[in-house]
């Protein structure tokens, strides 16, 4: 079988199961309205008020994250609870090349999804905001395309559901049961951050920052107070990259060595 | 006359057994896969082991070259209840052999220049103490800038004086203080003829001998910082930077209070001798102390006298951040929860154990109970070893960690086993509804897990919606893990993202407890209804 084949299969595959939709749907749903919620309380009373215009609007990635997270989980873990899986590798026995077209097909639905939800927060964003304090007065402009901050937040965050995604998926091929996956998605994305509490203000803590993947990863929304941020934007998103290539690899080569 | 006894035996016995013996069948069906055994030694090791992270924050920060500094004053006194007190103001005091009673007119009460200036919390006036000590018991008769009158007692002790002929903040004002034996009565008066009672209070066991006399000391300001003027309330949780995280609350800027009192009167046992002035706590510094003329003292002090909040006080660690763990423990224990329903679901098992127990709910009730009850023992080895081991690193490391008392930490532990006893219970309840794993899992860590990430200074959200959260969230259990608690007559940033929880403990589980309640109820008739 081709590679274009595998990627039909499993575009097939994905398409066809009717949680795909409503996932895709509530990632878009999920992000705006809770960045909406965000917007509502956000208050800018003065000038250096230390809140982000384009992370306060785009916070609803927090939650919508753990969707993408789902539907990535169930996309590899779904075969094997079904048993599925050993029709798949029957059918297609280059191992490699199922999770490589799984992994196109997943992020490319993540990022259609992904756009509409970050450009409708910031939508919002843009409308609700000013009215809280967040002016050009108080060094908070309007949420703008001109914007080169605002872009990289923008695009950003649509790249960052996407290797969520990607990670989601490794881990997923690497521990097979759907709950465990998607268990070990969630620790690694809430819980290193709250880790950082117990090191105290420690350079142990400093690190840790740099090297989860949600906090760094999401350093990629500032667009203000660039200096006080434990990893630049782009280099945040690396690391998440980084997260997500380890966890294809490893989930790859147990998919290649293990029996199915 | 024995025959009946011996065929109504075993009836009994085989209804009895019936539901024992469908608490056997779950507990094998749950120790015999060998997955769910392993996630929950899981859930234990991370509970218990991510307290063996704590580490030193006691007023340590990170040097710009990335060095950790050990933290200077990483102790505070303890007062007579044993809680962490503050206890730094300047003193001028006389002896006071037995009963006896103080007089004082207090001209003015004024801060210190530009960000020294006045807090709300700022106070000066008349105290009894037994000694000079930091963290002796007293009691006092305060004028605060923006708390009226009140008498204040042994750290905690708090009560507003009725609103009498003195109103004005500005205006000269006479107080006086009469000690007689263990009670201790203010009185304050605007022209030192007509007084009205400020308040008595009792201080069982203060020595016949005291010293009594002037005060005044002024809190750090509240937060300063330029990130969060004015906006301590809803930007709190953004401005926490990273030195916060860690309880090494940033404390703002050092503040003055300077007291002037003239018509000074003495009745009672005072031993002759001349004023003297203490620097009580807190380092000396040479813009504090007392100078005396012509009738006149004039005292200027900086601290506080109060509860220790480590929010504001800075460097101690309340003992809930050794269970932190408990999240991680928490994420495990929903996963094997969620499955412990779902994995019957899925391979078809559901049917063979309604076939053998038709009634659905005795099942339910059944998983629940062997699930709840295998997550509370592992959740408390878990927290208890948590507790034990990071109290014990936290203080090698020279660390401060807030005497809670041990009622308050048996809560906090008992209290994590139980969140995760019952949390395990929601995701079964869910797992049932939903019956599908994964759903399960997202569903029960979004709502326990996602909100108390809001609400920690990791968020982006402002504090308001952080607290709204861990209201109405399951998340709201969290609170049981709560040891520090909030004062009124302490202004600090009380956020969930400094370790305080809207709701008092109880109340926050009880929150959890009732959105089981509803689950396993709509889980029920949802098993009665479907087919399996």
């Amino acid at each position: 079988m081709s590679m274009r084949e595998t990627l039909h299969a499993e575009w097939t595959k994905l398409r066809t199961v009717p949680s795909t939709f409503w996932l895709l749907l509530a990632v878009i749903v999920v992000t705006v309205a809770l960045g909406l919620v965000a917007d509502a309380v956000a208050r800018c009373p003065s000038a250096g008020c230390g809140l982000d215009p384009a992370r306060t609007s785009l916070a609803g990635v927090y939650l919508g994250q753990a969707i993408v997270a789902v539907l990535a989980v169930v996309a590899v873990s779904g075969e094997y609870g079904s048993g599925l899986i050993r029709v798949t590798l029957t059918a297609m026995p280059r191992r490699a090349g199922v999770l490589a077209a799984k992994a196109v097909t997943v992020t490319g639905a993540t990022l259609s999804a992904g756009v509409p939800a970050v450009l409708g927060s910031l939508l919002a964003g843009r409308l609700v905001l000013p009215g809280h304090g967040f002016t050009a007065a108080h060094g908070r402009p309007p949420l703008s395309p001109d914007d080169g901050a605002v872009l990289r937040a923008a695009a950003g965050t649509v790249l960052y559901l996407g290797l969520i995604a990607l990670l989601s998926l490794g881990v997923a091929a690497a521990v097979r049961d759907a709950a465990a996956a998607i268990g070990t998605v969630l620790g690694l994305l809430y819980l290193l951050p709250l880790l950082t509490t117990v090191l105290g203000g420690s350079r142990l803590a400093r690190h840790l920052e740099r090297l989860s993947p949600m906090t760094a990863g999401l350093a990629v929304q500032a667009t203000t107070g660039l200096r006080g941020l434990p990893i630049a934007p782009w280099a945040g998103l690396g690391v998440l990259a980084a997260w997500a290539t380890a966890a294809l690899l490893i989930g790859g080569l147990l998919l290649h060595f293990r029996d199915a | 006359m024995t025959a009946p006894t011996t065929t109504r035996q075993p009836r009994v016995r085989a209804r009895r057994a019936g539901f024992g013996a469908l608490l056997r069948a779950e507990w094998t069906k749950f120790r015999t896969v060998r997955g769910w055994t392993i996630g929950m030694i899981v859930a234990v090791l991370v509970t218990a082991g991510i307290a063996l992270l704590d580490h030193s924050s006691c007023g340590g920060v990170t040097a710009p070259g990335g060095a950790d500094v050990p933290g200077t004053g990483c102790s505070a006194p303890v007062g007579p209840d044993g809680k962490a007190v503050t206890d730094a103001f300047s003193f001028v005091h006389r002896r006071l052999d037995g009963d006896g009673d103080i007089t004082v007119r207090m001209a003015s009460l004024i801060g210190g220049r530009g960000p020294a200036g006045l807090q709300p919390w700022s106070k000066a006036g008349l105290i009894v103490k037994a000694g000079t000590r930091p963290g002796s018991a007293y009691a006092a008769l305060i004028v605060t800038a923006g708390h009226g009158v009140r008498m204040q007692y042994d750290y905690t002790g708090d009560i507003k004086a009725p609103p009498g002929a003195v109103t004005a903040a500005a205006a000269p004002r006479w107080l006086r203080l009469v000690r007689s034996g263990d009670a201790i009565t203010g009185y304050q008066s605007a022209d030192g003829v007509r007084w009205s009672a400020a308040g008595t209070v009792r201080l069982h066991g203060l020595p016949p001998t005291v010293q009594a006399g002037m005060f005044a000391t002024s809190p750090a300001s509240a937060q300063g910082g330029s990130t969060q003027d004015g906006s301590t309330q809803d930007g709190s949780a953004q401005g926490g930077s990273a030195q916060s995280l860690g309880g090494s609350g940033g404390s703002g800027a050092r503040t003055l209070a300077t007291a002037r009192f003239d018509h000074i009167g003495l009745r009672g046992a005072w031993p002759p001798g001349a004023w003297t002035g203490t620097q009580v706590g807190g380092r000396p510094s040479p813009d504090t102390g007392f100078r005396q003329a012509a009738g006149t003292v004039t005292v200027t002090g900086s601290g506080d006298i109060a509860p220790y909040v480590p929010a504001v006080d800075g460097g101690g660690v309340a003992v809930e951040r050794t269970l932190l763990g408990a999240f991680g423990g928490l994420i495990a224990v929903i996963v094997v929860a969620a499955l412990f329903m779902t994995a019957e679901h899925r391979r078809g098992l559901l049917r063979v154990t309604f076939t053998a127990v038709p009634g659905r709910g005795r099942v339910l009730a059944a998983k629940a109970i062997v699930i709840g009850s295998v997550t509370f023992v592992a959740g408390l080895a878990g927290s208890t070893a948590a507790v034990l081991l990071g109290e014990r690193l936290l203080r090698s490391n020279g660390d401060f960690v807030l005497p809670a008392g041990t009622f308050t930490e048996i809560r906090a532990v008992a209290g994590t086993a139980a969140l995760l006893a019952v949390a395990a219970v929601l995701a079964l309840a869910v797992g049932t509804i939903l019956r599908h794993g994964a759903g399960a899992v997202t569903a029960v860590v979004t709502v326990m897990v996602v909100p108390y990430f809001f609400a920690s200074p990791l968020s982006v959200l402002p504090a308001g919606v952080a607290d709204w959260l861990l209201r109405v969230t399951p998340a709201a259990a969290f609170a049981v893990q709560q040891t520090t608690p909030r004062y009124p007559q302490v202004s600090a940033p009380y956020t969930p993202g400094n370790g305080y929880f809207p709701l008092p403990p109880w109340a926050g589980f009880a929150v959890l407890c009732g959105y089981t309640v509803l689950a396993l109820g709509l889980a029920t008739v949802l098993l009665r209804r479907r087919d399996a």
